[in-house]
């Protein structure tokens, strides 16, 4: 039989609806099998049917498919067996959190150490700062004292122990250049409570007294070392003790050293 | 994959294989069960109720008595009339006969395919009369030759050419 008639006859068409007897069917099946132009003829045909049946196909629930693989048991090769995996991961995040928290604490306590490290040392050099300022202030005031006590062009008197306090003495640098006075004290014992040294210049002819200064804060002054007023011109030099703040004129019974000029 | 490549898989129990199976084909039985079974709940019972008979029966399927689709297509198509059987359609076949599957395309809120079938909709709404019916009885609902002359009024000799030359059409269209 000629395979272009056959084609044109449309029984290729039947034969895919599936419109055709059995007998029919099994010739035009061992015909596509013989001619292989017969079979393209067919599937084509198929392939234009299924495309016009599908392209109009109502929408169907997304589940259907998958209730029919259920009801087939298909789903099955499906489950990924993940237990023993999951397992072994939080295991591992577990073990990861802890050494984390261990590590944190261990840090922590660190920056808790170096920070009390720190404000100790900050402590310390403000301790030794204020020491060294301390030093250099006394260093100041003793290079002071020196300088005074050895200028050559200071008149010095020794003023020595009276009735009241015979183991004392004093000492009266007098720069008759720049006319300063400095009382060296450290041979007078520390005043009592609310009394002060008072420090005399006095002229003896006749003996008048004037006052020259207070030797305040006696206890803080290391040196003992007081500048006072300028004298002037005195024949001789007195301290006595006297009420805090001082007297207008010198007690006579608390003379502590006298020294002429 | 064609038919060929798919029954290698089915028959190899590929894992894979029912859901190609499902891909290629659920579309087109399912549109057929629908012109058949109108309510949508049922054609998915009825499109269910196929692929586990497809399925189960696969080892009957001879390819020398017809293609792999037509199997198919007839699984569908008899499972479909047996539902409207048990509804209680006496005649079922005449009452198919009232509307065709161009119906399907009017309730267009329904169809899967709105963007990709567009175009293939359009030409089926161009389609001559005397095509929509032909392909309709023949291959939709599932008529002989004899009882698609019947229904057309047409001598029985010219049904065959009439369809081919109809799906001559819708090859051209679709360039196949």
């Amino acid at each position: 039989m000629d395979t272009k008639e056959y084609i044109e006859s449309g029984i290729l068409e039947l034969y895919v609806y599936g419109s055709l007897t059995e007998a029919e069917s099994a010739e035009v099946a061992a015909m596509a099998k013989k001619h292989p132009e017969i079979n393209a003829e067919i599937i084509a045909i198929e392939k234009s049917i299924i495309s016009l049946s599908s392209s109009f196909s109502p929408f169907q629930s997304v589940e259907n498919y998958t209730k029919i693989k259920e009801k087939l048991g298909l789903n099955e090769t499906e489950v990924i067996p993940m237990t023993p995996k999951k397992n072994w991961a939080a295991f591992i995040g577990w073990a990861a959190a802890i050494l984390l928290l261990v590590g944190i604490g261990f840090q922590y306590t660190q920056l808790e150490q170096s920070n009390t490290q720190v404000v100790n040392t900050t402590n310390e050099k403000a301790k030794i700062e204020k020491e060294l300022k301390e030093l250099a202030i006394k260093k100041v005031a003793v290079e002071t004292t020196l300088a005074v006590i050895k200028d050559d062009k200071n008149t010095v008197v020794a003023l020595g122990g009276q009735t009241v306090a015979p183991e004392s003495s004093a000492k009266i640098y007098w720069n008759k250049e720049t006319q300063k006075v400095y009382v060296d004290a450290s041979g007078l014992p520390e005043p009592p409570k609310g009394m002060v040294y008072q420090v005399w210049a006095l002229k003896l002819n006749p003996l008048t007294p004037t006052s020259i200064g207070l030797l305040d804060n006696f206890d803080t002054n290391d040196q003992r070392f007081f500048a006072v007023s300028n004298t002037g011109d005195a024949q001789a030099f007195g301290i006595t003790l006297e009420p805090a703040g001082g007297s207008l004129t010198p007690t006579m019974e608390q003379l502590y050293t006298l020294g002429k000029v | 994959m064609s038919q060929d490549e798919l029954l290698v898989l089915i028959y190899k129990k590929d894992e894979k294989a029912f859901t190609y199976l499902y891909d290629m084909y659920a579309k087109s039985l399912f549109s057929v069960i629908s012109v058949l079974v109108k309510n949508t709940e049922e054609a998915e019972d009825v499109l269910q109720e196929v692929f586990i008979k497809i399925w189960k029966n696969i080892e009957s399927y001879n390819e020398s008595k017809g293609r792999f689709y037509t199997w198919i297509l007839n699984i569908a198509r008899n499972t479909a009339i047996d539902k409207l059987r048990s509804k209680n359609f006496n005649n079922s076949q005449k009452n198919l006969a009232a509307d065709n599957f161009v119906n399907l395309l009017e309730d267009s809120n329904k169809l899967v395919n709105k963007v990709d079938g567009i175009g293939i909709q359009e030409f089926i709404k161009r389609l001559k009369p005397k095509c929509i019916q032909i392909i309709d009885l023949l291959f939709f609902k599932g008529y002989t030759q004899q009882e698609a002359a019947e229904e057309l009024e047409i001598p029985l000799g010219t049904v065959k050419t009439h369809n081919r030359n109809c799906i001559n059409d819708l090859r051209n269209y679709l360039k196949v």
